[in-house]
């Protein structure tokens, strides 16, 4: 009897050891990362320290993670850059990477980590808007900036209240401007009267585009003849388009992300759909041609931040140097606004003189005329980067530039 | 017109899941495993595929093999590997670990080579047919052959020859077959490597059919597909198929009344309305749990 | 007797726990992170606790526990932002509301058995994911901004009530009836054991504990979406409960701590993180089946206190 007790017992102190052992691991690794900050004063903020921490919080598994990872690549492009350059007054950017799993309960806790066990200075991420909403509080509480490369809805920036948060800004158009640019072309440049929106359901980014076209279109004396929605991760949109077809628009509006709009153009072509479709900087992937095939893309547009074949100075040396660590990768818009988020940090880092959260957040609002790859950035009153968007279209593959429109 | 087309958009969908179904069906069908890496060596196949035309070169048949090929060796090691040790632990703990094989192997690839999703390139003519005012592609014909003719071979596998015998016999009782001198484990392994190597035609197909292949894709057809085997009655062959072919023709359907986003929710009431109203499938038998 | 003892043990060392805790909250010696990281633990032990009283003590293979989830979120998350109504009874709503889900997909689901019982639970919980995400009056896709509510205190009571109740369930009649129908329905049934009924009630309390844990999610992370409540969201829930060992509550409680640090400690390596997590999952599943703790509670290594318990292998 006793002997069995003994077993049990050394069986229960194992399993004990075992989690006692995992939380020690786990406390540990928080010290050791956070340790430097920690115990010169928070040299992670006002500076005497080797480097500047930034964390990045970004969708490295889960559903999105393409988005995020493309997003890592331009990210780790522009700080070895920096670092290449000398970083930052001397001190060179530390990147923290930590990822969300695409869930916005991860994306807070990993928001927490970075703020309260790493210190970093600034956070970039996340690559969708939910789960840089899910960040924002806790930047906030804990007077950290928040970059977001690719969270498009008005609500990342301006909170529900109406108030702009203080810490949150963002690299990348917000959702109606994109959409009021497209209806603009289709009423004006292409003379539509008739138009259909097919926009992905389960992304805010979608929906806002879609609301925003709706809008200016309708007020421009166009009609929308049909409305129709997709789902994410989706990979049969014939039915739908099927039901497209019969109401007969001379135009497609289909905000969305590459992935399915390549396929949402084949399948269309396939159907006999010849009327032009149009979308927004989702579209913007090497992949999306490698999708719909060159010809089904002839006679179709996007707005975008900026166009690949641009011969402007800052553009090509990204891409030389884009394609140049990436075994020749053509960029898409997401590595261009991961790349473009460290410059913009770097920039206000720069001009606040300091690693302080504070600071650097009133220096980022006061971004002004600073060249990027997506374009010339200036930051408006609600944080959001006012900047010119492109009209390209596509021939034989290749985008062609068609016109700009400035905000 | 628009609903011969929208029949037809059903049937191509439909096949697919028909196609994964198939091999979902046999594997459960003998060690009554909801096998949830089904999906992700379906996955695999359509990265083999991809690979061995872009890379290697090979024209589509011979990539078609290799991928099948592939796929059959991995689902035999992953049988091996994580399955065997639990054939005699309790359902769940099965279950658990086919989860994590899973995401063993999604993760596995997206760490190999990154999240971004791949084109496949068109290997086959893809030529419109227009019947009564229905676009029909080549592709879409091309991919319903290929299931029926699979399931074709498969029926043949199992009621003709001697290990789909042996496969029967494992299903129906595996101590008895065990006594009768058939090697359970030998035709369990063979079951695996049919049924991935399905699971790897199918992968091809899509990437054919649909273009987009990436890492995640097998979870949502995966899943579909769990559901077109239960609906058709698990564990039946040709169950599958029709299990299959009703799911894609439901989720064309409820799109094509334009409730798209409700599609999904439309595949599972279907599936909840079946199981309840006939809990062993369309084709399934329904019989009395004995004491 | 010994009962009693072990009841006070329970509740002593939980009124402890939670001193320690707060003292150490309000002292500013923990940091935002880990008082996080605690609160987390405790919404995931909540919910393993009340699917291991659908699956473990009744034996009713649920899959798709992360629908109540959502429902307990959503449902609370309506309250307070826009009913404007005070947390406490936010929470209770949302789960009262799961617990009417439950009761809803419970009835017609809890007579198919084994796998066909777990994929319609699964489907049930896409399905309940899928309203939500076509209700633009939650926000749909993009999701709902919700307040910051949930503390150390709330999380700590609900999860002091949901062991609570789930203990003593399991310790009366009812949950002696729900450990006879996972042993053996039939031979239950002809017991004179109402098995749909008592079926239905575990999992109705089941999904009302969930429903709690989900307004405490909700008010915690900021934000909720559709995307947040899929079916892998209920397979990480399946897997604290079979980790731990099915029919074992504190197996149950012991795996959801521990696979919620290890989660939380992995995400410093994002490449690698779902890897080793899946590794880990298939080698404890290979050589120990039956789970960390087995049937047994950890009570039953300490000699007090032994719960209800069935010996067998489950569910074979």
């Amino acid at each position: 009897m006793k002997k069995i007790i003994g077993s049990k017992v050394s069986y229960l102190l194992v399993s004990l050891t075992l989690f006692v052992g995992l939380l020690a691991g786990c406390g540990g690794s928080g010290n050791s990362d956070g340790g430097a900050s920690n115990q010169p004063g928070g040299s992670g903020g006002s500076g005497g320290g080797e480097s500047i921490k930034i964390g990045a919080n970004l969708e490295l598994s889960g559903a999105v993670a393409s988005y995020g990872q493309s997003i890592a690549e331009g990210i780790d492009l522009a700080v070895e850059e920096i670092n290449k350059g000398g970083g930052i007054d001397g001190k060179k950017l530390e990147i923290i990477k930590v990822d969300n799993k695409s869930d916005a309960a991860e994306a807070t806790n990993a928001a927490i980590k970075l703020t309260s066990q790493d210190k970093v200075s600034a956070i970039i991420g996340a690559a969708t808007s939910g789960d840089t909403v899910a960040q924002v509080q806790v930047v906030t509480d804990n007077h950290t900036v928040l970059l977001t490369p690719s969270g498009t809805s008005p609500i990342v920036t301006v909170g529900q209240d109406g108030k702009v948060n203080d810490y949150v800004f963002r690299t990348c158009f917000i959702d109606p401007f994109q959409g009021n640019v497209a209806a603009n072309f289709a009423a004006k440049e292409l003379k539509v009267t008739k138009a259909a929106i097919f926009a992905d359901s389960a992304s805010d980014y979608a929906k806002g585009l879609a609301v925003s076209f709706k809008d200016t279109f309708t007020k421009a004396g166009g009609s929308i003849v049909s409305e129709e929605a997709y789902v994410a991760k989706d990979t049969d949109f014939r039915a739908t388009l099927t039901r497209i077809k019969a109401a007969n628009p001379e135009f497609i509006f289909i905000p969305g992300y590459y992935e399915e709009v390549g396929l949402i153009i084949k399948q269309a072509r396939e159907l006999g759909i010849t009327v032009p479709f149009m979308g927004g900087d989702g579209w913007d992937s090497p992949k999306l041609v490698e999708l719909a095939g060159a010809a089904a893309l002839n006679n179709t547009y996007i707005t975008n931040h900026y166009s690949s074949e641009d011969p402007d100075k800052t553009i090509q040396t990204f891409v030389t140097a884009f394609k140049g660590k990436y075994n020749g990768k053509s960029p898409d818009a997401f590595n261009a606004l991961g790349y473009d988020s460290v410059y913009l940090l770097a920039d206000g880092i720069k001009r606040a003189g300091s690693a302080d959260g504070a600071k650097i957040k009133d220096a980022l609002a006061q971004t002004k005329d600073l060249a990027l790859v997506s374009g010339k950035i200036t930051i408006d009153q609600q944080h959001n980067p006012a900047k010119t968007a492109t009209v390209l279209e596509y021939k034989d593959g290749k985008q062609v530039f068609k016109t700009k429109v400035n905000p | 017109m628009d609903w011969i087309q929208q029949i037809v958009n059903g049937i191509s969908l439909g096949s697919i899941y028909a196609l994964i179904a198939l091999g979902y069906t046999m594997v459960y069908g003998i060690i009554k495993l909801i096998n949830f890496a089904h999906g992700d060596v379906f996955m695999v196949g359509a990265f083999v595929g991809f690979y061995a035309i872009e890379s290697w070169k090979l024209s589509f048949i011979p990539a078609l093999l290799v991928a099948m090929g592939i796929s059959a060796v991995l689902g035999v090691v992953i049988e091996r590997v994580a399955y065997k040790r639990l054939r005699n632990a309790t359902r769940i703990a099965a279950l658990i670990t086919a989860i994590g094989v899973s995401l063993f192997i999604e993760y596995g690839t997206i760490y190999i080579r990154g999240a971004q999703p791949e084109a496949f390139p068109s290997v086959l003519p893809d030529q419109i047919f227009k019947v009564f005012g229905a676009s029909i592609s080549s592709q879409s014909i091309f991919i319903l052959l290929i299931s029926i003719i699979l399931m074709l071979i498969l029926q043949f596998i199992v009621h003709r020859t001697k290990i789909g015998k042996a496969m029967r016999a494992v299903s129906y009782d595996a101590e008895a077959a065990r006594l009768m001198g058939i090697n359970v484990d030998r035709t369990i392994s063979a079951t695996f490597a049919i049924g991935s190597a399905l699971a790897g035609a199918a992968g091809v197909a899509f990437g054919v059919y649909y273009t987009k292949i990436e890492p995640l894709m097998g979870v949502i057809p995966g899943l579909k597909a769990f559901v077109a085997a239960v609906l058709g009655g698990i564990g039946i062959i040709p169950g599958a198929m029709i299990g299959g072919l009703v799911l894609g023709i439901v989720e064309t359907m409820v799109s094509a009344f334009g409730y798209s986003p409700w599609r999904d929710a439309a595949a599972f009431v279907i599936l909840i309305l079946i199981l309840i109203f006939r809990p062993s499938g369309i084709l399934g038998k329904n019989t009395r749990e004995k004491v | 007797m010994k009962k009693i003892m072990g009841f006070s043990i329970f509740v002593l060392l939980s009124a402890v726990s939670y001193g320690i805790v707060q003292s150490l909250i309000s002292a500013g010696m923990l940091n935002q992170f880990y008082s996080n990281t605690l609160i987390f633990i405790a919404i995931n032990v909540i919910l393993a606790a009340s699917l291991h009283l659908v699956i473990g003590i009744t034996g009713q293979f649920s899959i798709g526990h992360a629908g109540f989830l959502a429902v307990g979120a959503y449902i609370s998350a309506i309250f307070t932002m826009k009913l404007h109504l005070p947390f406490v009874p936010a929470l209770a709503a949302g789960g009262i509301v799961a617990a009417l889900a439950g009761l809803l997909v419970g009835i017609p689901s809890l007579r198919l058995k084994g796998d066909y019982l777990a994929i319609a639970t699964l489907g049930f919980a896409e399905i309940i994911r899928v309203v939500f995400l076509n209700i633009d009056y939650v926000g749909g896709a993009a999701g709902m901004q919700v307040s910051h509510f949930t503390s150390w205190s709330y999380a700590f009571v609900s999860l002091f009530v949901t062991l609570l109740v789930i203990m003593n369930f399991t310790n009366s009649t009812h949950g002696r009836a729900c450990i006879a129908i996972r042993e053996n329905e039939i031979a239950a049934d002809a017991m004179g054991i109402n098995t749909t009924y008592y079926k239905v009630v575990a999992f109705a309390i089941g999904s009302f504990f969930a429903g709690i844990a989900g307004g405490l999610y909700a008010h915690n992370f900021y934000i909720i979406q559709p995307s947040n409540f899929g079916f892998l969201k209920s397979f990480d829930i399946l897997i604290f409960v079979v980790l731990g060992g099915l029919g074992s509550l504190s197996g149950a409680v012991f795996a959801a701590i521990l696979m919620t640090i290890v989660s939380t400690f992995l995400q410093g390596y994002p490449e690698t993180r779902m890897i080793i997590y899946s590794v880990v999952l298939v080698i404890v599943m290979l050589y120990r089946p039956q789970g960390l703790m087995g049937t047994k509670e950890i009570t039953a290594y300490l000699g007090k206190w032994t719960g209800a318990k069935g010996e067998d292998a489950y569910g074979k």
